[in-house]
C-alpha cells in the first residue's frame, strides 16, 4: 500500500491529538462518566486511529508515528474494553461499614474453614498441654516467654502489681502489637499462593498456640484472669486473623479452581478486590486490637475489675458479630435486575 | 517465559510489549531497597522531634512509620506514577494489567502485599523461579494481581541528517522505485538497516562487511534497481541510500539540501 503519509498524517492529526485529550481527561478525571454522544465520539475515535494504526503498520519509514499510534491505541483499549466498574472516589466510612462486611459475607464459607482449622490447632495444643508438660517449652516461640512459667505464679504476680507498669510504653506497645499482628495477616493472605497450604499451616499453628496457653491457664484454675485477659483484645484480633486466613484460603481456592469452568486468570481477576477489601478492613480491626490490649488487657484486677475487661470483651464481639453479619438480609434480597427479570 | 506480551485487539490490531526479565526487575527492586532504606531514615529524623514530647509516643511513631514506609512504598509509588516505583523508573520497567487493561488499584496492593509470598524461604528465590517457569514473567504477586512487568522503549533516534550528511544518493533519481522500496520494506527491516549504519563502527571489519553485504542481497530482493544507478556502489553506500530513501522522505530531503 502507498500512501502520502504529509497528506496522511495532515488529516489524520486532528482525530489523534482529539482522542488523547479524551484520553487525559479520563484519566485526570476517572469518576467522571461520559455522556452518550461523547462515549460515541470516542468509540469512534479509537476507531479511527486503530484502523490508522493498520495503515501505518506496513509503512517502514515512519516508526516514530508508528510507536506513537500503538501507545494511543494501548491506551484508548485499556479504557474502551475495561469491563470493571470504574474505581469511585474512595469513601472510608463505607468501604468500611458496608463494602467490608459485605465481602466477608460473600465469602464467608472460607472463613468458617479458617475458624475449623484454628480451632483443630486450639485442640492439638490443648491436648498437648494436658498431656505432655513439656509441650509448652517446644512449641511456643521466645516472644511468649512470660507463659512459660506457672500461671497461677503469673496471675499472682499480676494482680501484685501496684503501679503503672505500662505507663511509659503504651503507645511503643500498642505500635508493635499493630505492625506484628498486620504483618501475620499479611502473611495469611500471602501465603495464599501455595494453593493455600501455607495459610493452612500458619492458622493451624495459631491455634496450637492458643489451645496451649489458654488450656494451661485453665487447668491450673486461672480461668478468669484468661477471659480478662484475652478478652478485651481477643475478640477483635483473632477473627481479624481468621478474616486473613479466609482471604488465604480464597486465594488458594481460586489457584486450584475445582468446579470452576472459569481460567485461571479469569478467576484471580475476580477476587482481587475483594481480596484487597478484606486485608484492608483486617488491618483496621488490628489498629484497635492493639490500643485495646495496650491500653487495657494489661491491666489486672485490682486495677481494673476482671467483670469490667470481660462485659467490654462480651459487648465488644456482640458489636463485631451485628457488624459483620447486619447486612445478610440486603445481601439476599433480589436486585432491581433480577426482580425485572 | 516469553519475551513479549501481545495483545490483540478485537479491531485486528496488534501491539508488543516487552517483558522485564528478572534481572531488570531484580536491579530495580536493589534500587527501591535503598530508596525505602531512605525514606524511612528521612522519617525517622522527623519524628524524633516528637521524643522531645514523649520518647514513648516518638519510638511508637517510628515503628508505624518503618512499617508503613516498607508496604506502603511500593503500593503508593505505583499507584501515584502509573505503575513505576523509583528503581523502575530508573531501569525504564512500567507495571501493566496483563490484558493491557486499566490498571486498578487493588491489582497493585495484591501484587505488593503478595511479595511476602514472593520473597520465601528468602532473597526472591520463590518469585524468581514463578517469574522464570511463567510464561509472561510474573513473579506469585503478579499473577494473583493480572499483572505483568514490561520495558520502556527508548525513544531516541539516531540523528539522520548528520549520518546521511553530504552524500548523493542515485536512487532519488527513481522515485517509483524508491516508493515501491518503502511499501514493501517492514519496520523491523528499516530498523536493522538503520542500525547496521549506526552500529557500523562496533563491527569487526570481516564482520561488517559480511553484514553489509547480507543486507544488500536482502534489499535486492525488495526492489530492483537499474545496474547503471547502482553500478560500482560500495555495500554500506547502498544501505547508507536505502535508509535514507526510508527515513527521510523525498520533500524533507529536498528542504535539508536546500537549506545547506
Amino acid at each position: 500500500m502507498i500512501i502520502d503519509l504529509p497528506r496522511f498524517i495532515a488529516t489524520e492529526r486532528p482525530s489523534w491529538t482529539e482522542l488523547e485529550k479524551t484520553l487525559d481527561r479520563l484519566q485526570a478525571e476517572p469518576n467522571r462518566a461520559l455522556a452518550l454522544d461523547e462515549a460515541k465520539r470516542f468509540h469512534f475515535l479509537y476507531q479511527k486511529v486503530s484502523a490508522d494504526l493498520g495503515r501505518i503498520a506496513t509503512f517502514a519509514s515512519e516508526p516514530e508515528l508508528r510507536r506513537y499510534l500503538e501507545a494511543l491505541t494501548a491506551r484508548a483499549y485499556g479504557e474502551i474494553h475495561e469491563t470493571r466498574e470504574r474505581a469511585r472516589s474512595f469513601r472510608p466510612a463505607h468501604w468500611f461499614f458496608a463494602e467490608f462486611p459485605r465481602v466477608f459475607r460473600k465469602h464467608v464459607g472460607a472463613f468458617y474453614v479458617s475458624t475449623i482449622i484454628t480451632l483443630a490447632g486450639v485442640i492439638f495444643g490443648g491436648l498437648a498441654v494436658m498431656l505432655d508438660d513439656e509441650a509448652k517449652e517446644a512449641v511456643l516461640p521466645a516472644m511468649f516467654a512470660n507463659h512459660m512459667g506457672d500461671p497461677a505464679k503469673r496471675v499472682a504476680m499480676e494482680e501484685k502489681a501496684k503501679k503503672d507498669r505500662y505507663s511509659d510504653k503504651h503507645s511503643m506497645f500498642a505500635s508493635q502489637l499493630m505492625t506484628n499482628n498486620i504483618g501475620v495477616s499479611i502473611k495469611a493472605l500471602a501465603l495464599g499462593m501455595t494453593f493455600g497450604v501455607g495459610t493452612i499451616i500458619l492458622l493451624f499453628y495459631n491455634g496450637v498456640i492458643l489451645g496451649l496457653v489458654g488450656i494451661d491457664y485453665i487447668l491450673a484454675g486461672q480461668g478468669v484472669f484468661l477471659a480478662g485477659w484475652l478478652l478485651p483484645h481477643g475478640v477483635i484480633e483473632i477473627p481479624a486473623i481468621l478474616i486473613a486466613g479466609q482471604g488465604g484460603l480464597m486465594l488458594g481456592k481460586a489457584l486450584i479452581g475445582h468446579g470452576d469452568r472459569m481460567p485461571l486468570t479469569a478467576r484471580l481477576r475476580a477476587l482481587g478486590p475483594d481480596l484487597a477489601t478484606l486485608i484492608g478492613g483486617v488491618a483496621v480491626m488490628l489498629v484497635w486490637a492493639g490500643f485495646v490490649e495496650s491500653f487495657l488487657s494489661q491491666y489486672h484486677q485490682p486495677v481494673i475489675p476482671y467483670w469490667v475487661k470481660i462485659t467490654f470483651g462480651c459487648v465488644e464481639l456482640a458489636v463485631l458479630v451485628w457488624f459483620l453479619g447486619s447486612g445478610r438480609r440486603k445481601d439476599s434480597a433480589p436486585s432491581d435486575a433480577e426482580v425485572g427479570a | 517465559m516469553n519475551s513479549e506480551l501481545r495483545i490483540r485487539t478485537p479491531e485486528g490490531i496488534a501491539f508488543a510489549y516487552q517483558l522485564a526479565g528478572p534481572v531488570a526487575r531484580c536491579m530495580a527492586w536493589g534500587v527501591d531497597l535503598i530508596a525505602i532504606i531512605v525514606i524511612a531514615q528521612g522519617v525517622n529524623s522527623l519524628l524524633s522531634v516528637a521524643g522531645y514530647v514523649s520518647p514513648d509516643f516518638a519510638t511508637a511513631l517510628t515503628m508505624i512509620a518503618y512499617f508503613v514506609v516498607s508496604i506502603g512504598y511500593g503500593v503508593c509509588t505505583e499507584w501515584l506514577w502509573r505503575g513505576q516505583t523509583f528503581g523502575k523508573r530508573i531501569m525504564r520497567l512500567r507495571v501493566m494489567d496483563a490484558h493491557g487493561l486499566r490498571l486498578q488499584f487493588h491489582q497493585i496492593l495484591m501484587r505488593n502485599l503478595l511479595r511476602f509470598a514472593d520473597l520465601l524461604p528468602g532473597c526472591y528465590l520463590i518469585g524468581g523461579v514463578a517469574m522464570v517457569l511463567s510464561k509472561r514473567a510474573q513473579r506469585l504477586g503478579d499473577l494473583a494481581a493480572n499483572t505483568v512487568v514490561v520495558h520502556i522503549p527508548q525513544h531516541a533516534e539516531p540523528d539522520l541528517d548528520q549520518l546521511l550528511a553530504g552524500k548523493f544518493n542515485s536512487l532519488r533519481q527513481f522515485p517509483h522505485l524508491e516508493a515501491r522500496l518503502r511499501q514493501r520494506t517492514t519496520p523491523e527491516e528499516a530498523r536493522l538497516a538503520l542500525q547496521s549504519l549506526v552500529r557500523r563502527d562496533d563491527l569487526d571489519p570481516d564482520a561488517r562487511v559480511r553484514v553489509f553485504a547480507e543486507l544488500v542481497e536482502h534489499f535486492k530482493t525488495l526492489v530492483t534497481f537499474p545496474p547503471e544507478a547502482v553500478e560500482a556502489m560500495p555495500d554500506e553506500q547502498y544501505i547508507r541510500n536505502v535508509v535514507d530513501l526510508l527515513f527521510r522522505p523525498r520533500g524533507a530531503a529536498s528542504a535539508k539540501a536546500a537549506a545547506a
